[in-house]
C-alpha cells in the first residue's frame, strides 16, 4: 500500500526527454570561473503540476544513477533505480506530485560531460572537459526548472551524492527549497571515502586502454580499469551481513570448490558480473570526474560562511541513514545534523534499521518508506 | 493538550529556542510552535517520531540516555522534559546534558513520597499504581521513581537553581490545595523550572 492508501504501482513506460540549457551566448559558468557551453540536459518528469507549483519534487541522482529515476523504458522488468520510491502510491506518489529528474552535469548518460564533443575541437572532451563541484551541478538543476517554467519547489531528495546536491542547494540559494531529503549523504567525504576513490581512478588511469582519456576515438576503452572501479565500490554498497547473507562462501555452480585463481566463489563471480555490466551504461571519464566532484564537497568548511549562509536557510530537513551503510556512516548524517541544528534550522532525522549498507536507500525497506511518506505527505498539506 | 502539557507550556516565552526530550508524539511541541516557539524534539520510539513527522514536529530520533552530542552547548532557551525523567537509565547524565543545551529546563515527574503511594505501599504491601504511574512493576517503563526531595537534591547537585516549582495532582493538572511547605507529602508530581 501506499502513502495514500492506494495500492502502489508502477508508472509504466516514460521517455527522456533532452533540452540544451547553455549555449555558446549564455554559458554555464563553473566555480572554477571556466564557461562551458552547450550543456544539453537529460530529463525526465513524472505527476502532474498543479497550479501555483505548489508539489514539484526534484530528484537528485547519485554517483552513478540517470534521468530514468521511475518508471520504464520499454521492459517492466528494469525499471528506473528509484522505483521502489517514486510512483502512483509510493512515498513520493505521482498521483500527487510532479516529479522531475534529471541526470547530471557530468554524466553520461544524456546531459553534457567528459564523452561529449567539445566544440573547440569536435571531438569528445576527455580530460580536456572543465573540472566542476556540487554547486555546478546545483546550477543546472535550477536551468532545468527555470527552463520548466518552475519558480517554487516543493522538495528536493536524494541519496549519497544526490543528497549532497540537495545540501547545497538549499545551502547555496536558502529560500528556493522548501524541503531538503537527504539521504545517506555526507557533508564531507572521509579519508577513507577518498581513498576508495582514489583507488577506483588508478584502476581506470593505469588502465593501458585509458590513452589520457582520449579513448574515444580508438575503438577500445580503459574497460578492465573502470570494471574494478566498480567491484570495488560495489563492495562499499553493500553490508557485511548482506554479504554474508547473499553468498556467503558458496561456490558459483556446483558444491565443492575448484581450487584455482579464476572465479569461484559466488561473490566473485557477482561482482564480476557488476563490472561488466557497469561498462555498457558508463564512460570511465565521467566515473573519474564525479568521484572528484565529491572528493572535494566540504560544505561546512569555513565556520564564518555557515554562520551567514544557514541562517538564510529556509529549507526543512529530514535527514535519514542506515545503521549498515559503512560507505556514508550515520557519523556522516550526524554531522549534517549536528550544524544544521546549531543554526538553527529545522531538522528531523532517523537512523533507519537495514541490513542492505548504502545500497538501502535504493531498496524496500518499509519503516525508510513510512519516514519519506510520512514526511513529504506532510509537506504536500502544508503547502496546500 | 495534556493537563502537565498545560502547566509547562505557561512557563514557556513566546518566541523560545525549544527542545522537549523524550517528546512522544509532538504535540506539546506542536503546541509550543503553534504559540512562536522554534520547536525540536528528541524522542527514541518509531511511533512518536512518525506522529511527529505527521504533525510537521522536527525531531532527532535518539536514546537521550546516550547523551545529547549532536546538540551544541546553550543552544536552546529551554530544554523540556515532561514525565520522562523517571523512565531513563542515567537521570544524572541527562540533567547534566540538559544543563549543558539550555540555558533554562523544566521538568517534570510523578512524585514518589505522594501520600497515597505511600499508603498503598504501607497498607497493601506491594508495588503502588497511580493515575501518574499506571504500570504494575514488572511492566513499568518507570525505572527511576524519586521524590520531590530525592529530585531536588540532584538538580542542586547538577547545579541548577529552582526559579520555580509548580505542584501537581493526580490528573497532571496545577495543585492549588498543597502548600508548598507540605508538597513532597501532597503533591501527586511537579513542574521544575530550572536555571544554571
Amino acid at each position: 500500500m501506499g502513502a495514500s492508501g492506494t495500492p502502489a504501482r508502477s508508472l509504466g513506460f516514460v521517455e527522456t526527454q533532452r533540452v540544451v540549457l547553455f549555449t555558446e551566448d549564455n554559458p554555464l559558468v563553473l566555480d572554477s570561473g571556466e564557461a562551458l557551453a552547450p550543456v544539453e540536459v537529460a530529463y525526465e518528469t513524472y505527476g502532474e503540476r498543479t497550479e501555483g507549483d505548489n508539489n514539484v519534487v526534484v530528484i537528485c541522482h547519485a554517483l552513478t544513477g540517470d534521468a530514468n529515476a521511475a518508471g520504464h523504458h520499454g521492459d517492466p522488468t528494469h525499471p528506473g533505480w528509484w522505483d521502489t520510491l517514486i510512483g502512483p502510491g509510493k512515498p513520493v506518489d505521482t498521483d500527487r506530485l510532479f516529479v522531475v529528474s534529471s541526470n547530471l552535469l557530468g554524466g553520461c548518460q544524456g546531459t553534457t560531460g567528459p564523452s561529449s564533443i567539445d566544440p573547440a575541437t569536435g571531438t569528445p572532451y576527455g580530460l580536456q572537459f572543465p573540472l566542476f563541484t556540487v554547486s555546478d551541478l546545483v546550477k543546472v538543476q535550477r536551468a532545468l526548472l527555470a527552463h520548466l517554467g518552475i519558480k517554487h519547489v516543493l522538495a528536493a531528495v536524494g541519496g549519497s551524492l544526490g543528497g549532497m546536491q540537495v545540501l547545497q542547494w538549499a545551502f547555496d540559494y536558502p529560500d528556493e527549497l522548501e524541503h531538503g531529503v537527504v539521504v545517506c549523504a555526507t557533508s564531507r567525504l572521509s579519508a577513507q571515502n577518498i581513498a576508495f576513490s582514489a583507488v577506483a581512478r588508478a584502476a581506470i588511469m593505469n588502465d593501458p586502454d585509458f590513452a589520457d582519456g582520449d579513448y574515444y576515438a580508438t575503438g577500445k576503452g580503459p574497460d578492465h580499469g573502470l570494471s574494478v572501479a566498480r567491484m570495488m565500490a560495489h563492495i562499499t554498497y553493500l553490508s557485511e551481513e548482506s554479504m554474508r547473507q547473499k553468498f556467503g562462501r558458496r561456490i558459483q555452480d556446483r558444491e565443492e570448490p575448484r581450487f584455482e585463481l579464476g572465479v569461484d566463489f559466488q561473490v566473485e563471480s557477482y561482482l564480476q558480473h557488476q563490472g561488466k555490466v557497469f561498462l555498457d551504461r558508463f564512460d570511465a571519464n565521467s566515473y573519474l570526474y564525479l568521484t572528484r566532484v565529491m572528493d572535494y564537497f566540504d560544505l561546512f568548511a569555513d565556520a564564518e560562511v555557515v554562520r551567514i549562509q544557514l541562517a538564510k536557510v529556509k529549507t526543512k530537513f529530514l535527514v535519514l541513514s542506515f545503521d549498515t551503510d559503512w560507505r556514508f556512516d550515520t557519523s556522516h548524517s550526524r554531522g549534517i545534523v549536528r550544524t544544521l541544528t546549531a543554526h538553527r534550522v529545522p531538522v528531523t532525522f532517523r537512523e533507519i534499521s537495514s541490513p542492505h549498507g548504502h545500497d538501502s536507500f535504493l531498496l524496500e525497506v518499509p519503516e525508510y518508506h513510512k519516514t519519506v511518506a510520512a514526511y513529504v505527505d506532510r509537506a504536500l498539506e502544508e503547502a496546500n | 493538550m495534556r493537563a502537565d502539557h498545560d502547566v509547562i507550556a505557561s512557563l514557556v516565552p513566546v518566541g523560545s529556542r525549544v527542545l522537549d526530550l523524550g517528546c512522544g508524539d509532538g504535540s506539546l511541541l506542536e503546541e509550543l510552535i503553534r504559540r512562536g516557539a522554534d520547536g525540536l524534539g528528541v524522542e527514541i520510539s518509531d511511533e512518536g517520531v512518525i506522529a511527529c513527522l505527521q504533525r510537521g514536529v522536527p525531531v532527532l530520533q535518539d536514546d537521550i540516555d546516550k547523551g545529547l552530542d549532536d546538540l551544541e552547548d546553550d543552544s536552546f532557551d529551554i530544554v523540556i522534559m515532561s514525565l520522562t525523567l523517571q523512565a531513563v537509565h542515567h537521570p544524572a547524565l541527562v540533567l547534566r546534558e540538559m544543563h549543558r543545551v539550555g540555558r533554562k529546563s523544566i521538568i517534570s515527574f510523578p512524585n514518589f513520597a505522594h501520600w497515597r503511594l505511600r499508603t498503598q505501599l504501607a497498607a497493601s504491601g506491594r508495588m503502588p499504581v497511580s493515575p501518574l504511574l499506571p504500570y504494575t512493576w514488572y511492566e513499568t517503563p518507570n525505572i527511576r521513581l524519586c521524590s520531590i526531595k530525592d529530585f531536588e537534591a540532584l538538580a542542586h547537585a547538577e547545579g541548577f537553581t529552582v526559579e520555580d516549582r509548580i505542584l501537581l495532582d493526580e490528573g497532571g493538572r496545577r495543585e492549588g490545595a498543597v502548600t508548598q511547605r507540605a508538597a513532597n507529602l501532597l503533591a501527586a508530581g511537579a513542574v521544575y523550572l530550572l536555571s544554571r
